[in-house]
């Protein structure tokens, strides 16, 4: 299995124990990973609310970089950038008026023909839940986190299409097969604020908040993320979180590739924990998982 | 709020000029309320999502484009996933953004959002990728708050969450190009 890597700008520098562990996880399993040379930002929330054309225009670019490799298909592990390389693929695809102003902004004819997806689909679809149980070393037992999906990972319908709208379980089997418990709760796509991180700093905290509460709530003591943004909105501004709302949550907020690593047997060293605001290592040795 | 809409206001082609630059039919809507119930940010938006779709159909692009509303709105999709009327409400939120972009209309009390997305955006323009402390920099520095997130950001130099120098190997130039030939097409905004 072979694809083009995007990682996006976040994995280069506030998540880099995402780019870390989702590394260590491809290569355990025979996933080749191989980085787009030269790529750039996919312009996120602020070019869609500025101007379309350039909205579409950056994952276009980077898009037609990877088809440039012939690597097979795009991943990336950003729900954001996923996102906005699936709205760019299907506005190619449909708005075949428009289209030709983009092609003539890039310079390249594009119809949208390489497919973007993202490392959480890798592992539960294309490699497959049974054979990744194959390759469990251990199952982290006695772990129970609440799966977070954010808003960007199933949303719009028809455009990303990787799981069910309202109830995504996509992470939750995920988790089954590695033998950590998934609770139930009722915010597994509620937004986090993600885009106003900075410009809306009191709102994001109210959001965030809101969803480490309910987590807790429901008995997690660990919330599992697959977007970059939603782990810097949860775990970098907890401590702001406890201040503002006057609560002392301690939630470890974990990336998916993380524990699965580690049910693969890749030592903790490698995963990137020590870049974790709330300290995960506690929590992990508390249940055995690591030594 | 009471609002006494004149008949040249009725009149106002905004109804049509959205439908025709974001494909979205405005008038399907029956007003059922669905977006604003799932709405995250609707406990601070002076009008409601399913209010501002109600002001477009009756010509209201003042006060539409003058609104916190759609500077607040998160682009989470939750009401354009959830409309029965299969209104894309999120890509109206967007076209309503770059209108106001483009006509130059700024909210009437917080522009932070709309300064976050200009110094984001110059930031890829110019470096290709983001480039956080250049980022942050500058938007602290012009929104006069010079000493936000100054608990947590030692911290994240430290883990090394965020890079002393902006990243090489980008085709700087083409970027800038694509940055430039995008402004002048603009596509969905045609209309005047
Ligand atoms: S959910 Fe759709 S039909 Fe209902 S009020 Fe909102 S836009 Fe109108
Ligand atoms: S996309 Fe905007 S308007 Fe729609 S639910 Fe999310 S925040 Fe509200």
């Amino acid at each position: 299995m072979k694809y083009a890597y995007y990682p996006g700008c976040s994995l280069h520098s506030t998540a880099k124990e995402y780019d870390l562990s989702t590394k260590e996880v491809a290569s355990a399993l025979g996933i080749e990973l191989v980085e787009i040379p030269g790529w750039a930002c996919c312009g996120a929330t602020p070019a869609h609310l500025t101007v379309q054309s350039l909205s579409i225009a950056l994952p276009v670019k980077n898009l037609l970089q990877a088809k440039n490799m012939d690597a097979g298909d795009v991943v990336t592990c950003c729900a954001a950038c996923f996102s906005r390389l699936k709205i760019a693929n299907h506005f190619m695809e449909t708005e075949t008026e428009k289209r030709k102003e983009v092609e003539g902004i890039v310079g390249e004819r594009y119809e949208g023909e390489v497919k973007a997806r993202h490392f959480l689909e890798v592992l539960t679809k294309d490699l497959g839940l049974d054979k990744l149980k194959t390759k469990v070393a251990k199952e982290l037992k006695g772990l129970k986190v609440a799966c977070y999906y954010g808003c960007l990972l199933t949303r719009p319908k028809g455009v990303t299409g990787i799981d069910d709208l309202e109830d995504p379980r996509l992470l939750d089997d995920l988790m089954g097969t590695i033998g950590v418990e998934a609770v139930k709760w009722p915010y597994k796509t509620e937004c986090c604020g993600a885009s106003f991180s900075l410009s809306k700093t009191e709102i994001v905290l109210k959001l965030s908040g809101d969803i480490l509460e309910m987590a807790s709530d429901e008995g997690a003591e660990a919330i599992v993320v697959a977007c970059p943004l939603c782990q810097s909105n949860l775990d970098l501004r907890q401590g702001m979180i406890n201040k503002k709302l006057k609560k002392s949550f301690d939630i470890p907020i974990f990336y998916f590739t993380q524990l699965v690593a580690l049910s693969l047997g890749i030592a903790p060293g490698k995963l990137g924990f020590d870049k974790h605001m709330v300290n995960p290592v506690k929590l992990l040795k508390k249940k055995g998982i690591i030594a | 709020m009471k609002w006494f809409v004149s008949q040249d206001v009725i009149k106002a082609p905004i109804q049509d000029i959205l439908e025709r630059g974001s494909g979205q039919k405005v008038r399907r809507c029956y007003q059922c309320g669905k977006c604003s119930a799932g709405c995250p940010m609707s406990f601070k938006m002076e009008h409601l999502p399913n209010q501002i779709i109600r002001m477009i159909q009756l010509g209201m692009e003042k006060e539409v484009l003058s609104s916190q509303t759609i500077w607040l709105c998160a682009s989470c999709l939750a009401c354009t996933a959830r409309c029965p009327r299969e209104i894309d409400i999120a890509e109206i939120m967007d076209f309503l953004r770059r209108r106001a972009y483009l006509k130059r209309v700024k909210p009437k009390l917080d522009a932070k959002v709309l300064l976050f997305n200009k110094v984001f955006l110059w930031n890829v323009e110019w470096f290709g990728r983001l480039y956080e402390i250049a980022l942050i920099g500058m938007f602290n520095m012009f929104s006069l708050e010079f000493f936000k997130d100054f608990s947590i950001a030692p911290k994240m130099f430290l883990m090394r969450k965020i890079g002393l120098f902006p990243a090489l190997k980008i085709n700087r130039k083409e970027i800038r190009e694509i940055f430039k030939r995008s402004h002048k097409v603009g596509l969905d905004q045609k209309d005047k």
